[in-house]
């Protein structure tokens, strides 16, 4: 396979960038362009051992850098590797990718060290996806979750699981192809405790993924209100750029934003909607409905209020659809001057006061965030799957799971049981990896571009 | 060297698995021959007298269905029968029968006899021949040699057969006959591996030396449902069986005489089974039991023996009659033959392709406890199939592969290809992954069709077969268009099942589903329901209940369906393929699986290396692909 290279730490991030080669002349590569100091040979170096010297490229020094070199097969990828430690910033580290491109190493395509891993045996099916979500992911709680999952809490958890059920399994096995033995008999009780302990794990690893997603793919964020509030002006407040039309017709904005914005440690996925209420016009109407589906599948709301005038029927009749829990309810115009509509929002827990206009109050909206996803105290403990695919399978299993259940109580053949029990196991077991189908390895392959 | 007849199959064994495949090899053109080292041990039923059993029942129906002999024989010499796993549910179902040992080997003798193109001889078979690769035909004791172009080995535990009681071990075949001791050479020569497996019977005692009245009797079923699809009616039970238990004290014998134990005492290696263990195993194994359980039950109407079914072992006679009389009914008891365990050779079945044909020797085939299995149901399974395939292959068809999702003798064969055993292999239902689809009810369904098309389930019996499944697919119409409206009747009799009543009408088929309810059962309020046989009633009622059920199997099916067509090439070379673990080359250059799907199933080959499998095979498709396109 041909020598690969690329940058491996986040854009821009932190003090130091790492630069990765790996392949068969990943070494002869950084002998091209890294000069130890004190004269040692990169070709001499022994594997896991790291030298300081500079980096070089076409005569001129580009940055003094610490390398180190990993042997072949003890190496992340299982290849020949050598990573470059420069200092941090976007200009010297293109600098040094650009050193290894010129030296004979090609730009790794996305998730392609992690791929070679996979291909060399070094990674499990749910460790290799879950460093694929590491390289996706951006800010450091997302790594840390990452890396949870790959030292095998998320494993540890559903192994538990699987044990309970295969060892009921195995009971429920015994006693049918053994029904002249002795043995006891398997009281429905029983099924029925294993399996309702099982959906509750199964329910927590399902809601740590709900919290964990937030800081992978960022909060779904709806932004709703009643025409010519401000909304987009909102929105564009957050992003820090003008984004939709923003006139003071109501109903200019007929379809659906979507565009991401950092707010404090998180990132909020922006839905700028059409207006909510009733109208007459068709192009709008669609607008209108497909607001009312964001709603109800984001994971926040920000309703936009006009601080200016009181709460007309529009207002009150779209307050009464939000779900308090997750609505920050903002009141903007707040340089217009106050109609003090607080009484009307008792019922909500997260108001915020802004002047879009003028670009003020959005520390407000950060406080109401950190409140309601409770950001600085994220439990980095926390069960986190690394993608969809983990989560469809928890599911998955939770349902049939679900299904055995009901089916007992509907008295239900314990064979008819026991399948959906099997089918259950089967996809934990396919989440650890410890089952194949087709559709996983498609799945896991879809990320890493193979057999080109 | 006398060279007397040339054969097309020489079965080497005629117990259950070899008379199995020599009828098939006859019934489908073969000239065939089967050899027995002695002719009044046809179809032997050395261990318990009885066919069939949880997940074995199963086989035997397939066994059936496909064109053999099993069912038809139990049905002929039918001492007592008991449907198993009653009210657990369809899936789990299994039949039991108690045969007569003596008029089962002499239905089965008869049987061989009167087949056409089949010669059952008494010799033992000392080598098995091969001009290179490719199997040349068997030599007998006598130094006479027969050419054969197929040769199917069944020899059951007679190879290389060493009994052992207590510290006294002698070579000997079950039932006291002789042995095989000098062919397993022959095959270690070719370079087939031989390892040792071990199983063991319990004792055989006096019926004047039963108290019965202490013991529990168990009888048969009121509604007897043969084993043969074909046996209609006539069957009865002639027999009880009992239940008797250990106790406290029998443990105490037992323990304190472990060392006598051939096995405790670390003189036998070999590997004994799991899923049928001797007494003293099921003692030391599960200490906290207080006791175990074990069956009375009569080996035939023309004999006083009684054969005790979970009581195997190997312990010294004197010890097997003090722990046998601690037993609450056999406090007199009388040992007429006492328990043994025996060691034999056996082959490794991974280096079986699944149509059981050896991969590396053309024309040699294998079956039964050769191939590392236990039971005479497993062992007729596999008999069945080799005699088939040493047929087809000499007719120049296509060998029959029964895959998982058709039949446990599918489930059982790729278990023995894919994985192998390490102790001898007995079928359970927990196995099969589609358990609700291979019922014991429907291996009709599933495998006469194949049984037709190859040649060896005859005309009428099809026939009958297309006539059952169409009374069953019209009923099942009717039934989903049938009406039942509401009525006192019917509600009191809901109230009676304990279902819920219904207010507006409702269709037959809906009722039906409803697990307090049958199809049966509702019978008065069906007006227009004509007279159908059970076997009709009983499927339409199953394929209504579980629909749903059968649904999310068959999607299950699908699935591996795709990753077994994704086919490997049998002579692939896998320290080529990058990426693939050291572990998993190995593996895979062992059993060197057919497909995908049979590498998948092959332990030491993980998720990742067939990842790897997938995506090489992709490479191959699209530089083909490449080529062709320029």
């Amino acid at each position: 396979m041909s020598t690969i290279c690329a940058v491996s730490t986040p854009q821009g991030a932190g003090g130091i960038s790492v630069i990765r080669i790996s392949g068969e002349n990943a070494i002869s590569v950084a002998e091209k362009i890294f000069q130890p100091f004190g004269g040692k040979k990169v070709t001499e170096m022994a594997g896991h051992t790291c030298v300081y010297g500079k980096v070089v490229s076409g005569g001129e020094i580009i940055d003094d850098a610490l390398l180190t070199v990993f042997v072949a097969p003890r190496s992340f990828t299982g290849e020949n590797t050598a990573e470059i430690s420069c200092h941090g910033g976007i200009y010297v580290t293109k600098r040094v990718l650009r050193a290894c491109l010129e030296n004979g190493a090609q730009l790794a395509a996305a998730g392609e060290f992690t791929k070679r891993a996979f291909l060399n045996g070094k990674l499990s099916l749910t460790q290799a996806e879950s460093v694929i979500e590491t390289i996706k992911a951006s800010g450091e709680q997302t790594l840390r979750s990452a890396n949870l999952t790959r030292e095998g809490r998320l494993f540890a958890k559903i192994k538990t699981v699987c044990d309970r059920l295969v060892s009921l399994l195995s009971q429920l096995a015994a006693w049918n192809d053994y029904p002249d033995e002795d043995i006891p008999e398997v009281e429905e009780s029983a099924i029925n405790g294993t399996l309702s302990d099982s959906i509750a794990v199964l329910d927590e690893i399902l809601q740590g993924y709900d919290r964990g997603r937030i800081f992978r793919h960022g909060i779904d964020t709806a932004i709703v209100g009643r025409p010519n509030v401000g909304k987009s002006t909102l929105m564009n407040m957050l992003l820090g750029y003008d984004r939709s039309i923003v006139t003071s017709v109501a109903g200019t904005t007929r379809d659906i934003v979507e565009e991401s914005a950092v707010v404090g440690d998180v990132t909020l996925r922006l839905s700028d909607t059409a207006g909510i209420h009733e109208t007459g016009d068709e192009v709008e109407k669609i607008g209108v409905t497909l607001a009312k589906e964001k709603l109800e599948n984001s994971d926040l709301v920000l309703c936009v209020l006009d601080g200016s005038q009181p709460l007309n029927a529009d207002d009150k009749a779209l307050l009464a659809t939000l779900p308090p829990p997750k609505t920050v309810v903002v009141i903007n115009k707040s340089d217009l001057g106050s109609a003090n509509i607080f009484a009307d929002l008792s019922g909500f827990m997260y108001t915020a006061e802004i002047s879009a206009k003028n670009g003020v109050g959005l520390s407000e909206i950060e406080q109401a965030l950190e409140k309601i996803f409770r950001i600085n105290s994220f439990d980095e403990n926390s069960m986190l799957f690394a993608n969809e695919r983990q989560k469809a399978c928890t599911e998955l299993a939770k349902s049939y799971l679900s299904q055995a259940s009901q089916a007992l109580a509907f008295g239900e053949t314990l064979d008819a049981v026991t399948i959906m029990i099997d089918k259950a196991t089967e996809a934990l077991l396919e989440l650890t990896g410890e089952k194949i189908t087709e559709a996983v390895v498609d799945k896991v392959f879809e990320s890493f571009c193979v057999g080109k | 060297m006398n060279e007397f007849e040339a054969f097309d199959v020489v079965v080497v064994g005629a117990g259950h698995a070899g008379c199995e495949a020599a009828l098939a090899a006859a019934r489908l053109g073969m000239k065939t021959a089967l050899f027995t080292i002695s002719l009044d041990c046809v179809a032997n039923m050395p261990c318990n007298p009885s066919i069939g059993g949880t997940a074995k029942g199963h086989l035997v129906r397939e066994i059936d269905a496909l064109g053999g002999e099993m069912g038809k024989a139990a049905d002929a010499t039918f001492l007592q029968s008991r449907m198993l796993n009653l009210g657990r549910g369809p899936a789990v179902h299994s039949i039991r029968v108690q045969s007569d040992r003596v008029k089962y080997h002499t239905y089965m003798k008869k049987t061989v006899e009167a087949q056409e193109n089949l010669y059952l001889k008494q010799a033992e078979v000392t080598a098995i021949l091969f001009d290179g690769n490719k199997v040349s035909g068997v030599r007998t004791k006598l130094g006479t040699t027969y050419s054969a172009k197929t040769v199917i080995i069944s020899t059951g535990t007679y190879l290389n057969g060493e009994i052992h009681v207590g510290t006294v071990s002698y070579p000997g075949g079950p039932d006291s006959v002789s042995p095989a001791t000098e062919m397993t050479a022959s095959l270690i020569e070719q370079g087939i591996s031989i390892r040792r497996f071990k199983t063991g019977t319990p004792a055989r005692v006096h019926r004047r030396s039963i108290d019965f009245d202490r013991l529990e009797k168990q009888d048969g079923d009121e509604n007897i449902v043969p084993l043969s699809f074909s046996t209609e009616g006539g069957l009865e039970n002639k027999v009880s069986c009992y239940v008797a238990y250990t106790n406290e004290q029998t443990h105490k014998v037992i323990l304190d005489n472990i060392d006598k134990s051939p096995i405790y005492s670390g003189r036998i290696n070999a590997i004994g089974p799991r899923y049928c263990p001797s007494i003293e195993d099921k003692i030391m194994r599960f200490k906290d039991r207080e006791r175990h359980q074990l069956f009375v039950e009569p080996m035939g109407l023309d004999t006083d023996e009684f054969y005790l079914q979970g009581m195997s072992s190997s312990l010294p006679e004197d010890v097997q009659l003090s722990f046998l009389r601690t037993i609450k009914g056999l406090e007199n008891v009388e040992i007429m033959r006492n328990a043994y365990a025996i060691e034999y050779d056996c082959c490794d079945p991974t280096e079986l392709l699944p149509t059981l044909e050896f991969k590396k020797i053309d024309g040699l085939f294998g079956a039964g406890q050769f191939n590392g299995t236990s039971g005479y149901e497993e062992a007729a399974a596999q008999g069945l199939v080799a005699g088939i395939n040493a047929a087809l292959k000499l007719m120049g068809k296509e060998q029959l592969v029964l895959d998982r999702a058709s039949s446990y003798i599918g489930t059982l064969i790729d278990d023995l290809t894919t994985k192998g055993c390490s102790d001898p292999y007995r079928m359970l239902t927990s196995r099969s992954e589609y358990r609700l689809l291979l019922r014991q009810d429907n291996a009709d369904i599933r495998l006469t069709p194949i049984g037709y098309e190859i040649g060896l389930v005859p005309r009428g019996t099809y026939e009958k077969f297309l006539e059952k499944q169409r009374l069953v697919q019209e009923e099942i119409e009717r039934v989903k268009h049938v009406n039942v409206p509401p009525s006192r009747e019917l509600e009191e009799y809901f109230g009676q099942m304990g279902t819920e009543k219904i207010t507006t009408g409702c269709k037959l088929s809906q009722l039906i589903k409803r697990p307090q309810l049958t199809y049966d059962g509702l019978a008065p309020f069906d007006k227009e329901r004509k007279p159908l046989p059970f076997a009709v009633r009983e499927q339409v009622e199953l394929q209504i209940k579980y629909e749903g059920y059968i649904a999310i199997q068959l999607e299950q099916v699908e699935a591996m369906r795709k990753l077994e067509k994704k086919k490997l090439p049998p002579d692939m070379d896998y320290t080529i393929i990058k990426g693939l673990r050291l572990e998993a080359i190995e593996k895979l250059s062992k059993i060197m699986p057919l497909s995908v799907g049979q590498a998948s199933r092959i332990s030491g080959v993980n998720p990742a290396d067939v990842g790897v499998l997938l995506v090489w095979l992709e490479q191959q498709k699209r530089k083909a692909g490449e080529l062709n396109a320029e």
